[in-house]
Parts: structure tokens; sequence; C-alpha cells
């Protein structure tokens, strides 16, 4: 019996060990899922523009910007798991054009980049952080809508997106969300891409597929498990933009996402604040140095959308 | 007030509301019926006169029990469609709730069958009785009693669980939410109807369970 106990307990272990190496490995699409020959691009590269910090900023009758001043940190709201968006690397840095604009914002208001304290923040939870105070503006794929604007306030759009689909290189059935019938689609769970996929069937309910992270999505794409991966371009094209040998966005987008930058809703004055430093970006080629050097590495241009100040 | 009821009357709100919690009844149902016929299987191994079956049986009730569910569903999705064998999503989450709640049936069953008298067993033997003949006819109808309440608490937990499927592209009750708030509906009210939904659907079991409860009760 007692040889019997020490065997299950090595048994269990291993059975534990092999599980938990399958489920960490799928984490990381780009380094080895597409067979080995995917560039590791995991570690993070800035655009190389650089964010002095202004000084003497004040904005009368900003709330938000009154406790940013006397703490002297901003705290920002971001996503993690969007490579050349909104991206953390292994080591830690983080970078991406949601990043860079988040700097470029912190700088505006008088402080250093690097005393920015970034809150991860899941999709879900955006509207419930800006409410209650948890972050001081949020910067991550957000889209505005009018829904959205009776919880907080968008200043933006600083970018514009549309949903599209990312495909294996070497798969030229799909050419538009038209193609997409008997095509095994993946995207985040109840996220609004697949649900228009759902209400508009463009595939079958089967076909059908969602998990929790992007990510899952691009992995699961790599072994041929799913035919495309359908969500906003700007996401689509910083996973390409990962592994340009292996995967390509489509490049016929079906819908319009105008990303904002989330402030709280009775701010006025910090959204016209942050509306007249985008407006700045545009204007001096900061924006464009960011897009470049991030997105823009995808291989597709973008110029800056005009803002829609309210 | 409005909004409450708003989450489930705006636009196809209810759509999402009734395919969700159809799938989790028949997630449920079809895992509730596997795990327990796996776990009786696997309760009886446990018991059993032979070492070999014994050996195996506390060898996989040691192994599933100590994973974590979301590792269990987590090697049938990704790990299983590596070695080439493709399932779809709805079949791989049922495998894996029969496969994780199959264990602490097993551990139910196994103690109900404790709780009888060993010189039951010993006097059915003595009358010429089988294996089989001695667990079916004498010690498992004197079990089932005491392996109810626990019996039901497992299966409520399981309902509970198969929301972990919400993660692993099975639309139900538990992917509610995140449709809910890409929509923009309240989080309050939208988690208030998923947990209505789970209390209408686990109120039947805890009065089967008082049904069955009465049904059986002998005075001790």
């Amino acid at each position: 019996m007692k040889t019997f106990t020490r065997l299950a307990t090595v048994t269990t272990m291993a059975a534990l060990a092999l599980s938990v190496a399958a489920c960490g490995k799928e984490d990381t699409p780009s380094s080895n899922a597409g067979g080995g020959n995917a560039p590791a691009s995991d570690t993070c590269q800035t655009s190389g523009a650089t964010f002095t910090p202004a000084s003497g900023v004040d904005i009368a009758g900003s709330s938000t910007f009154e406790k940013i001043k006397s703490g002297g940190t901003v705290r920002v709201g971001v996503k993690f798991d969007q490579p050349n968006l909104g991206y953390k690397d292994t080591s830690g840095t983080r970078c991406g054009f949601d990043i860079e604009i988040a700097q470029y914002l912190a700088s505006q208001l008088g402080i250093d980049p690097a005393k920015i304290e970034y809150k991860e923040i899941p999709s879900a939870n955006r509207e419930t952080a800006i409410k209650g105070g948890e972050i001081d503006y949020y910067v991550g794929t957000y889209s505005i809508t009018d829904q959205r604007k009776n919880d907080i306030s968008f200043a933006g759009p600083y970018f514009i997106a549309g949903q599209d689909l990312l495909v294996r290189k070497d798969d030229n059935s799909i050419t538009g969300k038209d193609t997409l019938k008997g095509k095994k689609v993946c995207s985040a769970t109840g996220s609004t891409p697949i649900q228009r996929i759902r209400d508009e069937q463009l595939t079958e309910p089967n076909n059908i597929v969602e998990f929790k992270t992007y990510s899952e999505c691009v992995s699961n794409l790599l072994d041929k498990k799913v035919d495309a991966v359908t969500t906003d371009d700007a996401i689509l094209k910083g996973y390409a933009a990962q592994s340009p040998t292996d995967m390509k966005v489509v490049g016929q987008p079906f819908s319009v996402e105008k990303y904002g930058i989330g402030l709280p809703k009775d701010d006025k004055a910090l959204r016209d604040f942050v509306n007249d430093a985008l407006d700045a970006a545009y204007k001096d080629g900061t924006w464009q140095k960011i897009y470049d050097g991030t997105l823009g590495k995808s291989g597709s241009s973008a110029t800056p959308p005009p803002l829609e100040r309210y | 007030m409005g909004d409450f009821f708003g989450v489930l009357t705006n636009g196809n709100n209810g759509r999402v509301f009734l395919d969700g919690f159809t799938n989790t009844v028949e997630l449920f149902v079809i895992a509730a019926l596997c795990s327990l016929t796996l776990g009786m299987l696997l309760g009886a191994m446990r018991v059993s006169p032979v070492p070999t079956l014994r050996a195996f049986g506390a060898g996989y009730v040691n192994i599933v029990r100590n994973t974590p569910l979301t590792l269990v569903f987590a090697f049938l999705i990704f790990a299983v469609p590596k070695l080439g064998l493709n399932i779809n999503p709805f079949p791989s989450a049922c495998v894996a709730l029969t496969v994780y709640t199959a264990a602490f049936v097993c551990e139910v069953v196994r103690s109900g069958i404790n709780t009888v008298p060993t010189g039951q067993g010993e006097a059915a033997r003595a009358l010429g009785m089988t294996f089989g003949q001695v667990l079916g006819l004498i010690v498992l109808p004197q079990a089932v009693r005491s392996m109810v309440p626990p019996l039901m608490s497992v299966l409520i937990a399981m309902l509970k669980n198969t929301t972990i499927a919400a993660g692993f592209s099975v639309l139900e009750a538990g992917a509610i939410q995140d449709y809910m708030s890409e929509r923009g509906e309240p989080r309050f009210g939208v988690l208030l109807w998923v947990t209505i939904g789970f209390l209408i659907l686990i109120l039947p079991l805890v009065a089967f369970q008082r049904y069955l409860e009465r049904k059986w009760a002998v005075a001790r």
C-alpha cells in the first residue's frame, strides 16, 4: 500500500505538470505555435517618439486634474495582451500604439511617463473603473458609443478601426465577410464582433468559436483549428505584425469603430484639454510617428481621424 | 427598475439569456447522467475485492479531484487537438465536466457504501451471493439513502461549474454577462438575472432531494 501511495503521488504530480505545461504554451501563440518559423517578437519596441513632461500645466475646474497634480502620478487604464497596441512583454515593459498615446497624454498633463501607474482593466470593467475613480483615463481600443456616454465621456477619436478578419497567410478562400460560410470563426467571448457574426449569420452557429482572449484564437488559427479570427483591424494588425510570415489581415473592414480616450463623465475641462492635446499631436507629427513605429509595422498606413468634440 | 427588466427585454437580449440557459441545462443533464454512471462505476471499483480495480479507482480520484476544473477544460480544448483529435467545444465540455464530477460522485458512493455495516455484506456473502449481488441487492439499496444529500450537493456544484465552459467556447449562462456588458447593459442587473436563473434551476434539485429523503426515510 505504501508503494502504491508513493506511485499515486508521482503520477498525480506528473499529470499536473504535463497539463500545466500544455496550457501554459497557449498564452504565447507567437512563440512557436506556427511550426517554429514564426519570429518571437515578444520584446517591446517603442516607436522612438520621446515625451517630455510639460511644465506649469493647469486645467481650471477639473477635479481629476487636481488629483493627478497633488498625487504627482496618473493612473491609466490599459490593455496588456494586444501586441503593438497595449502590450506588456515578459520583462514587464509596456509598449504599443495605445500605450504611447497614454504616455503622450501624461506628458501633456505634466507627468513624467515613467511615473504612470498602469492598471490592467478588462473590457467589461472599463466603465466601472472610470466611474469609481480607480483610473484617471483609459486608453485601450475603447470604441465611442452613445450608450457608454451615459456613464463616462470620450475624448477623440484618436484612431478609427473596423471589424476585419485575420487568416493564415496561405489561405486565399476568405476574402471578406461574405466568404465566411462554412468557416470556423473565432473571437473573444461575447465581444461585439462575434455578436455581429452571429446576428448577421455570416457563418453557421456551430462554426462560431469563442475564447476569453484573442491570443487563444490566434493560437487556434495557427493550429488550423479555426479559419479566421475576427475583431477590430487594429488588434489584428498587431498580431499580424508579430508573425507576418504566418498570418495576414484580409483588409475589408465591415464596421466603423472610433477609438476614444475614456474619461470621467462630468469633467468637461479635462476632456477639452485632452482633445487639444490630441489635436497638437496630429499637427506636429507625434501621432504619425507613434503610429508608424507601432501598428504601421504591419504594412498598412493611417492618418489621424478628425476629432469629435462635444 | 425599468433598467432591471430592460436587461431581459432590450433588443434580442432575451434570446441570449434563453440560449445561454438552454445550453447550461443541456450541459448539466448530459454531464450529470454521464458522471453519475462513471462515478458509480468508479465507486464500485474502489470497494471491489480486486486490488487492480481498487488502485485504478483510487488513482483516478486522486488525480482528477486534485486538478482544477479549468485545467481539465484547458487540457481537453487546447491539448487534445494537438494530438490530432478534433472534438467540438460542447462535447469537450461535457467530457470535462463528467471526468471531473465523476471523481466526487465516486467518493460519495464509497462513503455511502461504508455507512452500511460490514455484517450486512458478510451475511450476504455467507448466503452465497456474488459480488454483484451483494452490492446490487444488499449494500447499495441501504447506501443510497445516505448518499442522497451529498450527491445533490455535488450535482448543484456541477450545475454552477458549467459556467467555466463559457471560457472555452460554449455559449452558456456564464457567457451571458460578456454579451451583455458589450451591449452596455448594467452589470449589476445582468448578474442578478443570471443568479435568478441559476436559483430557478437549482430549486427543483433541492425539492427532488427532499422528496427522495422523505421517500427513503427509515426510523432509526
